[in-house]
């Protein structure tokens, strides 16, 4: 366990230094700052001041420390620390996040279970075609189909922003799209698996009826599978919430760093970056750990 | 399959032949994804010379035309025109063009960066393996589109930029499975005998293991075509990737956006490129994969 969290702790420095790399890549900060008429003694003070005259090495190691006080430095844009904008916008795409997990669970589980259950059936046929179409149409253009459909022609909900559960819905639907396909396939494979098990061809011979056999006693035990890609969605959509978070004018944090990529808000960005990743990891960390709560068969040593 | 026995209720059929004509059965080759992804390349290659009108052409007087079926749609214009009059249809064929380009040299690319270090890194093990596997970890660690936020806001934009942050999020999945195959490939009889031979490491790596990792690279390029377009379709639309007047299915619908309300053919016929493109290459991909390679159907 101690190995894992070293592992994600790597990857975060890995994260930063990325990050870091970039913004050596932006050029010459020093340009942008000082008039044209500067002389090289002012490029040469102006640099020691930001500490730019140091070997990089150490740079990295002042950026490092910066960073794990989650310091970034001043937005341009707005007077405020770039980190303290972002997270002021975190809730938002957490709830955005969150919703999207849960549409895509009330539309997997039924249909993951029901595939398995009339294996060869027509809702296992649709849910083929269905995961066939999720990996190739794009989150943000079912997000534009439901403006244009849901929003536009029926007026049935809001297309913009952020305020009670109808803004949140049409959102929640197009950044859980893409999970569907792949959650209801791993869902009925195994709830195939256990249907085919002797613990449950025993209830049966018991009599208990089938519907409490399928949803109470195997969906239980399948959905350990499940829990475990669960994270690895979530983490994933907070990544894909950069672009449905434009599309619906969600004012979370993927938005947030899209209009600062516009505005060369550059620590805004990197901090919008940075938490994304931190994010990233967390849950990732946290779902290899609960591994062993879900299925004690796998406990960690 | 067992499941084929059993009686089956009349829907079930039907949307199974539905399955089965868009994947070309069981097994069987999958014509109509296949022509689907030779039209996108054939627009690819000859687009200038199949499209009715210059893709940048504008012409005011006949803006936001409806498509040819709907009323106040016009022959000359199949797919409607935009709000500058300029030809949906021929604007589809340009945008062919650039995902494909990007989408090539990406996969070209990432598959070349990916196949050395998975190969160094199976082959060598120890140090070198530790190292390269680390940086995979540390590259998946980061979600890929905030990486290419990252990168769009120091880059000068364009397609070499796109091309850029495609390798950076890709080459990780052509790594990891290329460093798995060459594990098991190294414990194999001919290449023990070609290290006892005396055969140099650059020659065993060219001659004896990049040919038994073609088939592989070459599923997996194929399946990751329709990823890496979706993905360039994404920060296009964002306005990160391909830029006016260089013609992006992405770019098409980001435009379109702002005319959602009177305009629907502008937002719907450029998602539809994008789903067909990458739903065929998606396709022709399995089958190339259970074709190459019955035994790992996990990529």
């Amino acid at each position: 366990m101690l190995k894992r969290i070293a592992q994600g702790l790597v990857a975060i420095v890995g994260a930063l230094l990325i990050v870091f790399v970039a913004q050596r890549l932006s050029g010459d900060p020093v340009a942008l700052m000082l008039p044209m008429d500067a002389g090289e003694e002012d490029f040469a003070a102006m640099r020691s001041a930001l500490g730019l005259d140091k070997p990089l090495p150490l740079q990295f190691a002042i950026f490092l420390g910066n960073a794990l006080q989650g310091d970034f430095g001043q937005s341009y844009q707005w007077n405020a620390p770039a980190m303290q904008l972002i997270l002021e916008r975190l809730p938002a795409t957490l709830e955005l996040a969150m919703a999207g997990l849960v549409f895509a669970l009330l539309l997997a589980v039924p249909l993951g279970v029901l595939s398995a259950v009339h294996r060869g059936g027509a809702i296992d046929r649709a849910g083929k075609i269905f995961a066939m179409l999720g990996q190739a149409v794009p989150g943000f253009w079912i997000g534009l189909l439901l403006i244009l459909f849901i929003a536009v022609e029926l007026q049935w909900l809001p297309a913009f922003g952020r305020g009670d559960l109808s803004h949140l819905l049409l959102p929640a639907i197009a950044l859980g799209w893409y999970p569907v396909a792949a959650m209801t396939r791993t869902l009925r494979s195994s709830m195939l698996d256990i249907l085919e098990s002797d613990y449950i061809r025993m209830e049966r011979a018991i009599g208990l009826p089938e519907r409490a056999i399928v949803w109470r006693y195997a969906l239980r035990n399948a959905m350990a599978p499940l829990a475990t890609m669960i994270g690895v969605y979530f983490a994933n959509m907070l990544g894909g919430a950069f672009v449905i978070e434009v599309v619906f004018a969600w004012p979370g944090v993927g938005r947030t760093v899209v209009e600062a990529v516009f505005a060369r808000d550059f620590p805004v960005v990197q901090a919008g970056v940075v938490l994304s990743a931190v994010v990233f990891v967390a849950v990732n960390l946290l779902v290899d750990l609960s591994y062993g709560f879900i299925d004690p068969r796998i406990r960690h040593d | 399959m067992t499941e084929t026995t059993l009686p089956r209720p009349l829907l079930g059929r039907l949307l199974r032949g539905a399955a089965s004509r868009i994947r070309g059965g069981e097994g069987g080759f999958p014509w109509l994804a296949a022509s689907v992804l030779a039209t996108v390349l054939a627009c690819a290659l000859f687009g200038p010379w199949i499209a009715p009108h210059e893709a940048g052409a504008i012409s005011l007087a006949d803006a936001m035309t409806p498509p040819a079926w709907e009323e106040g749609g016009s022959s000359e214009f199949l797919l409607g025109t935009d709000n500058l009059g300029r030809d949906i249809l021929s604007r589809i064929i340009a945008g062919a063009r650039v995902s494909a380009v990007v989408a090539l040299y990406a996969i070209v690319i990432s598959g070349l960066i990916g196949a050395v270090l998975g190969m160094a890194a199976g082959y060598f093990g120890g140090v070198v393996d530790a190292l390269i596997s680390r940086l995979i970890d540390i590259q998946m660690s980061v979600p890929s589109i905030p990486l290419a936020m990252l990168f769009a806001a120091v880059l000068p934009p364009g397609e070499a930029m796109v091309i850029f942050i495609i390798v950076l999020s890709y080459w990780t999945w052509y790594a990891r499975i290329v460093r798995g195959e060459v594990l098991s490939l190294r414990e194999r009889d001919f290449i023990a005998l070609a290290k006892i031979a005396g055969v140099a490491t650059p020659i065993i790596f060219i001659r004896h293991l990049a040919p038994n990792l073609l088939n592989i690279l070459l599923v997996l390029a194929t399946l990751q075509f329709g990823s890496v377009i979706v993905f360039e379709a994404g920060l296009s639309f964002l306005g990160l990737g391909i830029q006016p007047p260089q013609v992006s299915w992405g770019g098409m619908l980001a435009d379109g956006r702002n005319f959602i309300e009177v305009a629907w053919w502008l937002i719907t016929i450029p998602g539809i490129a994008i789903m067909a493109a990458c739903l065929a290459s998606n396709l022709v991909g399995d089958w190339l994969r259970d074709t190459f390679d019955p035994v790992r159907r996990q990529i």
